[in-house]
């Protein structure tokens, strides 16, 4: 044995992770054109935002108030698209990828766990920019004004990617995966029609608005509204609401999820 | 030079529910062979492996892999292993030659991806996505990501199956080779002559527990003996033979003509017999060496009847 191990080979052992950076750089990458790839996907992150975005703009279904509807609708829109990426899309990947045994899989590779989830949270936040960056392109053309503190969109859209992404793998991380698929749709619609996102909750009777305005959908889309539409300073009560679901659903994410 | 084992678990015992997966078992596989896990469904043999990968936690017993406690050292043991899985652990969407890239990419010196593309005969499906492979794709791209990271030792469950031949002795050859560079490996399968075929050293589970170890020879020549079987004139008398034999060998005319020899079939035997037959003036037309294959000890280890 020892004089062949001596021989160099084409498979003589060399074992060595590659470095932290680089790790998480091709995952998140990887991760980013499975879900570029995925048309299911790509019709819930891009087509159905811009589809309610330039319909709703264009005719008038609902009333959205005094003021042009695009103002109104984008920070509806845009609150949707983080929901969708962080939330639906997440949820319903990260649940397929637990039950083909890709999370498994990794699990034996030099990846660490926390890298792996480090590199979904840059894959969504990739994906949440093109997003953005297509929306509010749109919504420009449909003569969008916004207003307001840029610093206070940004904390809104972090917080309340955070808040989705803990809700989402959260149910990834303990439903089947068919379950997932069902429930994390099921959701989405409710919260596009219940969030404030192009129906404004005031059509709402009292003690309904009053229990949907606790939904993070709704502190988003009220919050970017607030900002982008009003004008507002910094919409501490809806940054604390995002927090707090953010604190809950990560913290349950990490205790309840089953790579499995 | 290996005096440290590769993987050494020592009274494991893995339970899910009242049931014990594994229940009290010793395995030790030696560093730079290739050993072969046999064992009916349900024997134990994947709790085990993954246990080693560091998927389980042992609800009793100790594992180390290259002396490492495959959870707590989860960290420093992963680059070091490859790992195949039964089935899946590749993004459904990801094409065969991306999703080895990216598993190269976790490691600091891998392979050439695009020589152990050829060398797998994956070179048609690299813009494949996974979910579109046959059934043998998506087997030896599985294979391929085990070894991309060149790791000191492999954990192979069931590589082959559901091959067909030539992507089996594909498999088989890559094996040998990993082998003949200093790779370890430890396989599962249920194919007899797979384990014969690759395996330094054969471990035989039944029940959560290794019920019989050892190379593929010595398990043959350990399990039932052997028999050597000769044509003849009918009703020699053999008592002059069984004479000559070792003792414990037996000689016997279970058919007019059809003599059976039993006993520790080796060339001096076979000697014996010839010689007693130029004695006697006795012209075989036929002599056959029948020798027990790993399938007859491991059916005669593990029962006949059929498992879950």
């Amino acid at each position: 044995m020892s004089a062949e191990t001596a021989v160099t080979g084409t498979f003589t052992p060399r074992p060595g992770a590659a470095p932290l950076g680089r790790m998480i750089r091709a995952q998140a990458a990887l991760e980013t054109r499975m879900l570029l790839r995925n048309g299911e996907q790509l019709l819930l992150t891009v087509v159905i935002p811009t589809l309610l975005l330039v319909l709703f703009s264009a005719v008038d279904i609902v009333d959205t108030g005094e003021g042009r509807a695009v103002d109104f609708l984008a920070p509806g829109v845009l609150a949707l698209a983080v929901m969708s990426t962080a939330f639906t899309g997440q949820a319903i990947a990260t649940g397929f990828e637990r039950r083909y045994g890709v999370l498994k899989r990794l699990g034996a590779s030099p990846l660490p766990r926390w890298a792996l989830m480090t590199a979904k949270t840059c894959s969504v936040l990739v994906t949440e920019v093109l997003q953005i960056v297509l929306l509010t392109v749109i919504a420009f053309a449909l003569g969008w004004s916004p207003h307001g503190n840029p610093l206070a969109v940004l904390l809104l859209l972090v917080l309340g990617t955070a808040a989705f992404s803990g809700l989402g793998l959260l149910m990834a991380g303990t439903l089947r995966a068919e379950a997932t698929l069902a429930a994390a749709n099921l959701v989405f619609l409710l919260l596009l029609v219940g969030g404030g996102v192009i129906v404004p909750l005031e059509k709402f009777p009292g003690t309904v608005r009053a229990a949907l305005e606790l939904l993070p959908i709704s502190a988003l889309s009220g919050g970017l509204r607030d900002v982008l539409q009003e004008g507002a300073g910094m919409p501490w009560a809806d940054l604390g609401l995002l927090a707090a679901w953010a604190a809950l659903g990560l913290g349950a994410a990490a205790r309840f999820f089953r790579w499995e | 030079m290996h005096a440290e084992p590769a993987v050494a678990v020592h009274g494991l015992v893995k339970r899910y529910g009242p049931k014990a997966a594994v229940d009290g078992l010793d395995l030790t596989v030696a560093a730079g062979g290739v050993t072969a896990v046999l064992g009916p469904n349900g024997a134990g043999k994947t709790t085990t492996i993954e246990t080693c990968e560091g998927y389980r936690r042992p609800d009793a017993g100790t594992v180390r892999v290259l002396g490492l406690d495959p959870l707590a050292d989860s960290a420093a043991l992963r680059p070091r292993i490859g790992v195949m899985l039964q089935s899946g652990g590749i993004y459904a969407g990801a094409r065969a030659e991306e999703m080895l890239r990216h598993t190269a990419s976790l490691h600091a010196h891998p392979l050439d991806v695009a020589a152990l593309i050829e060398r797998l005969g994956l070179g048609d499906c690299g813009r494949t996505s996974y979910r579109r492979l046959s059934g043998g794709q998506q087997q030896r791209l599985s294979l391929a990501m085990a070894v991309v990271g060149r790791p000191e030792l492999v954990f192979l469950d069931e590589p082959t199956a559901g091959l067909d031949p030539q992507a089996r002795h594909a498999t088989w050859a890559l094996v040998r080779e990993l082998r003949a560079d200093g790779v370890t490996v430890v396989l599962t399968t249920h194919y007899m002559d797979e384990a014969e075929q690759l395996a330094d050293d054969v471990a035989i589970i039944d029940g959560g527990r290794v019920v019989a170890q050892g190379s593929p020879e010595e398990l043959c020549r350990g399990g039932a003996e052997n028999t050597l079987r000769f044509g003849g004139r009918p009703g020699l008398d053999l008592s002059s033979l069984v004479k000559a034999l070792p003792d414990g060998s037996t000689a016997d005319e279970p058919a007019p003509g059809s003599y059976r020899v039993g006993g520790t079939v080796d060339p001096q035997l076979l000697a014996t017999v010839t010689s007693w037959c130029a004695q006697n003036g006795v012209m075989p037309d036929r002599i056959t060496v029948e020798r027990h294959t790993l399938e007859d000890v491991f059916l005669e280890l593990t029962g006949k009847e059929l498992r879950a």
